[in-house]
């Protein structure tokens, strides 16, 4: 019963409810946009070249939340998608860094779903214990498309030569462990003949440069020159990566859904605060209808927004069917729409929204960030009508 | 007992009175036959659903929260969700659209002397009365307050003079709820007061109105002179805007749904689109309008996913009534989207007026196509809508 009420109802319960107080309150105590900038241009020495704080991550780990998607025997709260959301939305609000996506979302739920017991004992818990973040490694251009995978793994006597480059590596120069997409047949574009290696970027061969980011995250661009890698480095079976990487791909979209609802629903509010606030022509901005029915829009599409990411959310918890569509659903709706509030915004704060030292900026930014990360509109858009036989 | 064990056996005397009662003729009946036109519904289909609507009627499941001594079924709100669930179960065509069961019912309810709460309550949960709407005027659309239809005084009644628009179905409708000016000294908004009209009242007058998608249930009504009973007025002298606003948002809530009932109809966007542009494989061939036709299904979903939120929220407690403005506003624009897709997608073929020459299902789509454009009209415009999101939810400055 309850089961069934946590999977449907597109409410939040009350445990949920609870959680986003504490998250909420452990990220306004934690963390604001000054810091934000200060990594950005190198002030916080330590943390800088990260952008993102290890204490942090450990702090999460002990408050639980990096173990929520991993069940209890690797040190997790097997919880779901919608109390990982809940966590994801509110980090979003404030614009906090974590390497969740990456760490959790992509490499953990990897390994969780398709490694072998060894492989899942040698870096859940370290997960769940804050002590190890993780990178997956799979894009090679610009544009999301998980299977044009050109980087090859070619057989050799005990194991496999990893030859090729990957690109937009979500916090791949600081990981502990590297999760590799590698084409092991087939040419790229092809679902089958992908295969995941997992292993240390120390390994001989591997050369790791951070690149930065327009919302101040990082992301690897990573040289893979002859790189050997044995054969118990090999997630799940070899040629059949695409099989563990889909329902992955479903829950990390979802999963920054909800990141994107919480950075878009805090541009919305501030832009809403400002209209209030900002006087010309002797009148409040906020009374010009132009503006009203602009903020009214807005107002709709991030309804319609948050419904589709809970609906989504709900759906992979409760392993629907139609889990896939949804998260496709979402993606491109928390996609647009956080496009439409990022610009929107800037346009309604005017001349102060152009400003570095106005914060509204940063939300439209890694709106983009988020929106071009796992497909934009347009492509989870083709795969939702794909899914939906059309 | 505990409560879940009542709604149990609750549920199962549903059940087991819908075997027993629901006719046999409309089971098979499907969403997609439910549509078919009236026409070519046989004889025997239409005289089942007929008594079939009558027997609810009789069980108060018109109206099943409504006390039964009005002519509801007195359920509390579990029990009303049950029974709900319970229809939809069987696959229950849902009732008839009223005016009076959607609109007027909740606000007479809420504010209806016990006397007029009698005699007009029962009439309409058991559907035998038919009630229409007059709001707008010739001067007064969106600006409805602006009104200028006058009840003066005279003795123990109203005397009503002036003329009204878009009433739906005033040719056939036993009673009318009315807004008229009874104060033009005061604030506009103050001077205006609610009455119930009965429509066989000497002084009134009906003309149909034709729309640009051909004949509508819209009507003119006009009063000359007409003499209407004090104990007829609903609420306070001057309260008419309060509760016109009231009933509005019962209105919202009515036609934002309209968006939802347009799916699953006769043939998908999807369906169509294969149709019109052929396939490769399952794909839609065009790639730019397959791109449109995502887009709209992608939408709809997010629309029908809110409405279900929304319901949720109210289950839980949470949420408000103003949500219906939202869901009005963009499901109207979303119906018109679609609409416009589907005449993109039938290109000459969607501009057929009557006669041979064009399908039945075209024709149907260019008619729905025209009338849809007046969704984002009626019932507040789509801009009164955003005027509504600005002020009531967002609280923007007037």
């Amino acid at each position: 019963m309850t089961t069934a009420t946590r999977s449907s109802a597109l409410v939040p319960t009350e445990e949920q409810e609870l959680l986003r107080r504490s998250v909420r309150e452990f990220a306004s105590a934690r963390f604001d946009i000054a810091q934000l900038r200060a990594y950005r241009d190198g002030e916080a020495s330590v943390e800088a070249p990260l952008c993102y704080s290890r204490a942090h991550w450990r702090e999460m780990a002990e408050l639980g939340w990096t173990g929520i998607l991993f069940p209890e025997e690797y040190g997790g709260l097997g919880l779901g998608h919608a109390e990982l959301g809940v966590v994801l939305e509110e980090l979003g609000r404030r614009l906090l860094p974590q390497p969740l996506l990456s760490t959790v979302l992509l490499a953990g739920s990897a390994i969780l779903r398709g490694g072998s017991e060894a492989q899942k004992q040698a870096v859940l818990p370290g997960i769940c214990a804050g002590e190890l973040v993780l990178a997956l490694a799979f894009q090679e251009q610009g544009r999301f498309a998980p299977w044009q995978v050109a980087m090859r793994a070619t057989r050799v006597a005990d194991g496999y030569r990893l030859a090729g480059e990957k690109r937009f590596v979500l916090d791949g120069h600081d990981a502990d462990q590297l999760l590799v997409l590698a084409r092991t047949a087939g040419k790229p574009g092809a679902r089958d003949g992908l295969t995941l290696f997992l292993l240390d970027p120390q390994t001989p061969g591997v050369e790791c440069v951070r690149t930065s980011l327009l919302d101040v995250r990082n992301a690897a661009r990573i040289r893979f020159a002859d790189v050997k890698v044995s054969m118990s480095q090999v997630v799940g079976a070899v040629d059949r990566a695409a099989l563990i990487l889909d329902p992955v791909f479903d829950g990390a979209a979802a999963g920054l859904s909800a990141e994107l609802v919480g950075v878009l629903s805090e541009a919305f509010e501030r832009t809403l605060a400002y209209l209030k606030i900002r006087r010309q022509f002797g009148a409040l901005i906020g009374s010009f209808q132009a503006l009203k029915h602009r903020a009214a829009d807005m107002f709709c599409e991030r309804e319609l927004a948050v419904s589709m990411t809970l609906a989504a959310l709900r759906a992979l918890d409760a392993g629907r069917a139609d889990a896939p569509a949804l998260a496709s659903a979402a993606k491109a709706r928390t996609s647009d729409v956080a496009n439409l509030i990022g610009r929107e915004a800037i346009q309604m704060f005017g001349g102060i929204g152009m400003t570095d030292e106005e914060e509204i900026g940063f939300f439209m930014k890694r709106a983009r960030a988020a929106e071009t990360t796992l497909g934009d509109g347009a492509y989870h858009r083709d795969r939702f009508a794909t899914l939906n036989g059309f | 007992m505990n409560n879940k064990t009542a709604l149990d056996n609750f549920r199962t005397d549903i059940a087991r009175w819908l075997e027993e009662c629901y006719p046999a003729v409309l089971r098979p009946l499907d969403v997609e036959s439910g549509m078919q036109p009236e026409a070519v519904v046989p004889e025997t289909i239409r005289n089942a659903e007929r008594r079939w609507h009558r027997l609810r009627a009789e069980q108060g499941w018109l109206a099943p929260t409504w006390p039964r001594e009005y002519g509801g079924a007195g359920l509390d709100r579990d029990q009303a969700r049950v029974l709900a669930q319970e229809l939809r179960r069987v696959g229950v065509r849902p009732p008839p659209i009223s005016a009076g069961l959607s609109l007027l019912g909740p606000v007479l309810l809420q504010r209806g002397t016990p006397e007029q709460k009698l005699r007009h309550l029962p009439g309409i949960a058991r559907d035998e009365v038919m009630w229409c709407q007059g709001y707008s005027e010739p001067g007064a659309g969106s600006d409805l307050a602006s009104l200028t239809t006058r009840a003066v005084p005279d003795g123990d009644h109203f005397v009503v003079d002036g003329h009204k628009l878009w009433t739906s179905h005033a040719d056939k409708a036993h009673w009318m709820f009315c807004l008229v000016r009874t104060d033009p000294e005061a604030p506009q908004h103050e001077g205006i007061s609610f009455l119930l009209i009965d429509m066989k009242s000497p002084g009134i007058s009906v003309a149909p109105i034709r729309l640009i998608s051909g004949p509508s249930a819209f009507c003119q009504t006009f009063f000359d002179q007409v003499r209407v009973p004090k104990e007829n007025l609903l609420g306070q002298l001057g309260e008419g805007w309060t509760i016109a606003k009231q009933l509005l948002q019962y209105e919202r809530q009515a036609l934002g749904s309209i968006g939802r009932g347009d799916l699953g109809r006769a043939q998908t966007l999807p369906e169509l689109a294969k149709q019109e542009l052929g396939s490769e494989g399952v794909r839609i061939a065009d790639p730019v309008l397959r791109a449109q036709v995502a887009q709209c299904e992608l939408d709809s979903l997010a629309l029908r996913l809110t409405m279900n939120r929304s319901a949720d929220e109210a289950g839980a407690g949470r949420g408000g009534d103003h949500i219906a403005s939202m869901l009005k506003l963009y499901g109207s624009a979303l119906t018109n989207r679609r609409h416009e897709l589907m005449m993109t997608l039938l290109g000459a073929d969607g501009l057929g007026w009557e006669g041979p020459g064009f399908s039945d299902a075209a024709l149907r789509i260019t008619r729905q196509w025209l009338r849809a454009k007046g969704n984002a009209i009626e019932g507040g415009t789509n801009e009164i809508q955003r005027n509504v999101i600005a002020k009531r939810i967002l609280g923007l400055p007037e």
